[in-house]
């Protein structure tokens, strides 16, 4: 039988020379949903998608990686609490921290495995109207610098995709007030706040920037006819920038 | 694990067929397993004998109507008659299987099918409305594809009645909560409040997935040896009975509830299943493959040996259970979700195993293919089933009932909307005019259902090209090419009521029109026939009325049925619900860039309305909101719908128009505000000429439901090109406004003007106004 492709998997070898040969592990654990989706982003972006599963023990030579949205394990106990445990995160946890300083990037259920994983603080709990919310969200661009936003300018508006139940950030007031102080509030919500967060915050960098977790969806405006509006492309800016710093340009 | 099996297996007098041979008068509990006298008499006919309580618990669900068609069955088979050879050409797989398959071209195929999940939806809404997706999710992977989209068309109750809150919260909240987790799209449905669903709301699901040709798999069991396997979720106690007890009786408030019948579903097991599935059929490690839905081991294993070749052995025991307790007959008829069983070469067993594993899918060997031409279960090596699984499976009873035109039929169609005491005061004024606008789209059927598609993931799988509210959902199959695929659903259960055969094909007609204006290619239709109790001639007469008219458009419009459900007995007490034949067009795009929004956005193009309007006002929503329903439904001109279609169609392709929406409910009236809202740009329109032209006053132009009409907004570059492809079309076409975009307002010449922000807060405010 010959292979074909899946939805959302390209053929081999196809979308011309990846970039700078830049390879970067997207995660599949199970119940993962978005992570063909982020795969594509980075495909879009110039580089090339790695399947990682989460089973592995070997990160397999990647230069970043993604932790796409899903319900992993179903979100069962609480969303991420079980997939921190999953091999491959102490691989990404030790990578994230060590001197070569791993650039990662938590994209909704992949920012609650984060910070269950303690590479980001905080913590998500269920949206302040208890429901489920897909909608097109605004959000202000805070910080420029770290490794997965330096393609935008700082206190730029983008349009991304929001959707979760569990996305209402929380933490203490110290530490939002060290969040705030350190400039680590990437992203905030722009207009109503779609879920109670704290301090309209929507996505927040680890000290060095190079680890970044946010409850929005990137990786979902990167192709015009398949984002906000049928036009939007804004979020294709986390997938170049990560390409900016592995190509040593930021 | 095998102790606990074991453990059980000897608390249980086990009727084995040897015993019930002994025993042939024993009573069994067949009148409540659902069955009736003539049925239980033809089961021991059959037999020979009487059957065994786990043969009883077979036939008894696999002989439900939900699982046999025994009343709908003698009138379906129109769908399969008419049908010419034009029609077959891209049908690769017809009715019968789990789901028709589509060919799509470039080697790609499509499979769409539509079900229902009524009434476990109305006795325990989140779980009934959840596990219909993860049913219909489980046929599409079945039949070897990737489920790539669902939609859900909706009916409860009166929108300010207590119970429609919980209904609508439970379910919607249950469509979110297992669809979101599965990674499937949400691109589209109906949401539909009238008091005739109070006690009967409609819960209907559908999915779409996409394979390539050489990936098409069917539920049988063929080669002598190969292993029988039932995988994914542990078998429980839930859903006994489900289709049998559940969903092929009326409610009746005198009997105990019914909430052990509904299954409950869990998304994540069916998320890993998928996925799993996949990954065998990549593998090419299953021989054949079938879902365990409405009545579980007994349906599985019985279509599959009645599909193949041969007959099949398995052990009972061997199924992994939930519930140490569960007698062999709760085994057999247990409906818990997220299984499936398959078929597996002996010399794929070990690959087959490696994918269990990987995805830590649970799975049991329970027994082989044999040459028997049988289908025998043991309890502990003890024969309790031994039947040919044809005459479980496809030889159930057939009834064909009778059916008469209700005697109030001819008083119902005299009594028009024009001229009754709830026309009285008809608005004729720009102000009443305005009010009567306002109040249309605020209403419970006409408002925005933003509150409920704001629930639903329409992003994941980045392939979503339009979702609701634009007419047509659309997915991407190909992301080299951009080849993909258009969907809707449409069915209006008061035409149905006034005029069964027209009803149904004004239903098949709306879908038809919306695939159209989203510019995408009519191919197939799947339905989903939703009616009261067939017990009732005159519900019978709806039934068969709907099911001839529908065959009969599909034949002129060139577009087959390629599967559905019937779904019977949703009546409460002795009144059913309207007929609602909801139904489902497929359409096809060689690429999805050029699909076709419902609104405007680009100041200055032109807008047209294709069609003419007549005075036909009885079944619509404006009547319907002045509480009346009575008279003809708008009349059906199929030849009238096929040109609309090539002309929208055609205008999309060749970047003629670059907005469109179809007229329905509603009327002109809805669609104007509709598009205007859509990208939040206005219009400046004027009717007057248009209305003389078709001699209708201003409040028809704007509230008739006339058929096969559309608007459009087109470039001022092309309008040339797109007035001289309706003339020569002999297609009614007029110019009736402009694309306004600083104007910040609807504005109905000569009439009114409403700024957006108006319309807006009037049309997104009811829904959460009632359900928060």
């Amino acid at each position: 039988m010959t292979e074909t492709p899946l939805i959302g998997s390209y053929p081999a070898g196809q979308g011309g020379a990846p970039l700078n040969g830049a390879r970067i592990g997207v995660v599949t654990f199970p119940g993962t949903l978005d992570d063909r989706d982020a795969a594509r982003a980075v495909r879009v972006s110039g580089a090339t998608a790695v399947e990682l599963w989460h089973g592995d023990s070997s990160l397999g030579g990647v230069d970043a990686v993604i932790i796409p949205g899903g319900f992993s394990y179903g979100d069962y106990l609480r969303a991420g609490a079980i997939a921190r445990f999953a091999p491959l995160m102490a691989k990404i946890v030790d990578a994230a921290n060590s001197d070569a300083l791993l650039p990662v990037l938590g994209i909704c259920n992949g920012f609650q495995i984060l910070t269950e994983a303690h590479l980001l603080p905080g913590s998500m709990i269920k949206n302040d109207h208890l429901k489920f919310l897909c909608r097109d969200q605004v959000l202000r661009v805070e910080n420029n610098a770290t490794a997965w936003t330096n393609a935008y300018a700082a206190g730029q508006d983008i349009t991304v995709p929001l959707k979760n139940q569990d996305g209402q950030y929380i933490a203490d007031e110290k530490t939002l007030d060290a969040l705030e102080a350190e400039g680590r509030v990437a992203f905030r919500y722009v207009g109503a706040n779609p879920n109670g967060s704290r301090r309209d915050i929507a996505g927040i960098s680890n000290a060095a920037g190079n680890v970044v977790g946010l409850m929005p969806h990137p990786e979902h405006a990167v192709e015009a006819g398949y984002g906000p509006g049928h036009t939007g492309t804004d979020g294709l800016g986390f997938f170049t920038s990560v390409l900016n710093t592995l190509l040593g340009g930021k | 694990m095998s102790d606990v099996s074991t453990d059980s297996a000897q608390k249980f007098n086990i009727d084995t067929v040897e015993n019930a041979a002994a025993t042939p008068d024993v009573q069994l509990p067949w009148a409540e397993l659902g069955l009736k006298q003539n049925e239980y008499d033809d089961v021991v006919k059959v037999l020979g004998r009487r059957p065994t309580g786990a043969e009883l618990a077979m036939y008894s669900v696999m002989w439900s109507e939900h699982c046999s068609y025994k009343s709908s069955k003698n009138h379906l088979r129109q769908f399969g008659e008419k049908v010419t050879e034009e029609m077959k050409k891209d049908m690769l797989v017809g009715i019968g299987e789990n789901a028709g398959v589509t060919n799509l071209g470039d080697g790609w195929a499509v499979t769409f099918k539509i079900e229902s999940h009524n009434s476990p939806s109305f006795v325990e809404p989140y779980q009934g409305a959840a596990t219909g997706i993860g049913g219909i999710v489980r046929d599409i992977i079945s039949m070897g594809a990737r489920p790539v989209a669902v939609m859900d068309p909706l009916r409860f109750g009166a929108i300010d009645h207590p119970d429609t809150a919980r209904v609508m919260h439970g379910a919607v909240a249950g469509i979110g909560g297992y669809g979101n987790s599965l990674g499937l799209p949400n691109i589209g449905g109906e949401m539909v409040f009238d008091p005739i669903y109070q006690g009967n709301p409609l819960v209907n699901a559908l999915a779409v997935g996409v394979m390539r040709h050489e990936d098409i798999r069917l539920a049988n069991a063929s080669g002598l040896g190969n292993k029988v396997v039932l995988f994914g979720a542990r078998t429980g106690g839930d859903g006994i009975g489900g289709a049998s007890v559940l969903a092929s009786e009326s409610f009746d408030s005198t009997k105990p509830s019914k909430r052990p019948a509904v299954q409950v579903g869990d998304p994540f097991a069916e998320k890993v299943l998928i996925e799993c599935c996949l990954e065998l059929f990549k593998g090419s490690l299953v021989e054949g493959i079938q879902d365990l839905g409405a009545a579980g081991i007994s349906c599985a294993t019985s279509e599959l040996a009645s599909n193949g070749d041969g007959g099949m052995e398995v052990e009972l025991t061997s199924v992994l259970l939930r519930d140490p307790t569960l007698t062999p007959g709760e085994i057999l008829m247990s409906e818990s979700q997220e299984r499936m069983m398959a078929v597996v070469s002996p010399g794929n067993v070990a690959a087959f195993e490696a994918v269990m594993d990987k995805w830590a899918v649970e799975y049991s060997w329970l027994g082989e293919v044999t040459g028997t031409g049988r289908l025998i279960i043991k309890w502990e090596g003890e024969v309790i089933v031994d039947v040919d699984p044809r005459t479980v499976a496809h030889d159930g009873p057939v009834y064909d009932r009778p059916y008469a035109r209700p005697d109030w039929q001819d008083a119902l169609q005299a009594d028009t909307f024009t001229g009754s005491v709830q026309d009285a005061g008809r608005p004729a004024t720009p102000e009443e005019l305005k009010a009567a606008v306002l109040e249309l789209i605020a209403s419970p059927n006409m408002c925005s259902k933003d509150w409920i598609t704001n629930q639903y993931d329409r992003y994941v799988g980045g392939n979503t090209a339009m979702a609701f509210p634009d007419d047509a959902g659309v997915v991407r199959v190909d992301e080299e090419t951009g080849l993909g695929v258009a969907l809707a659903t449409d069915a209006n259960g008061r035409y149905t009521f006034l005029d069964p055969y027209h009803g149904a094909q004004l239903a098949l007609a709306e879908a038809y029109r919306n695939v159209a204006t989203s510019g995408a290619i009519p191919m197939a239709v799947s339905d989903c026939l939703n009616f009261g109790s067939p017990e009732d001639p005159d519900v019978m007469w709806q039934l068969a009325e709907a099911i001839r008219g529908l065959s009969d458009a599909c034949m002129e419009l060139g577009i087959p049925v390629t599967g559905g459900n019937v779904s019977l007995y949703n009546q409460t007490g002795s009144t059913p619900i309207h007929p609602t034949p909801v139904v489902a067009v497929l359409g096809r795009f060689d690429d999805v860039a050029r699909r076709t929004p419902s609104g405007w956005a680009e100041d200055g193009q032109a807008i047209y309305l294709l069609g003419t309007t007549a005075a036909e006002l009885d079944g619509s929503e404006w009547a319907n909101l002045r509480g009346h329903l009575g008279g003809a439904a708008p009349k059906v001109d199929l030849q009238r719908e096929r040109e609309l279609g090539e002309i929208l169609i055609n205008a999309s392709r060749d970047g003629m128009v670059d907005a469109a929406h179809d007229l329905s409910e509603g009327g002109l009236a809805a669609a104007l505000v509709e598009s205007s809202l859509r990208f939040n740009t206005g219009a400046r329109v004027a009717l007057d000429e248009v209305a003389a032209r078709d001699g209708v006053d201003t409040f028809t132009m704007l509230f008739s439901e006339t058929q096969g009409r559309a608007i459009v907004a087109v470039p001022r570059s092309e309008e040339v090109r797109f007035n001289d492809m309706c003339t020569a079309r002999r297609f009614p076409v007029s110019r009736i406004g402009v694309v306004d975009a600083a104007g910040g307002a609807l504005d109905i010449q000569g009439l009114f003007t409403v700024p957006l922000d108006e319309l807006r807060e009037a049309h997104e405010g009811t829904l959460p106004k009632h359900f928060g």
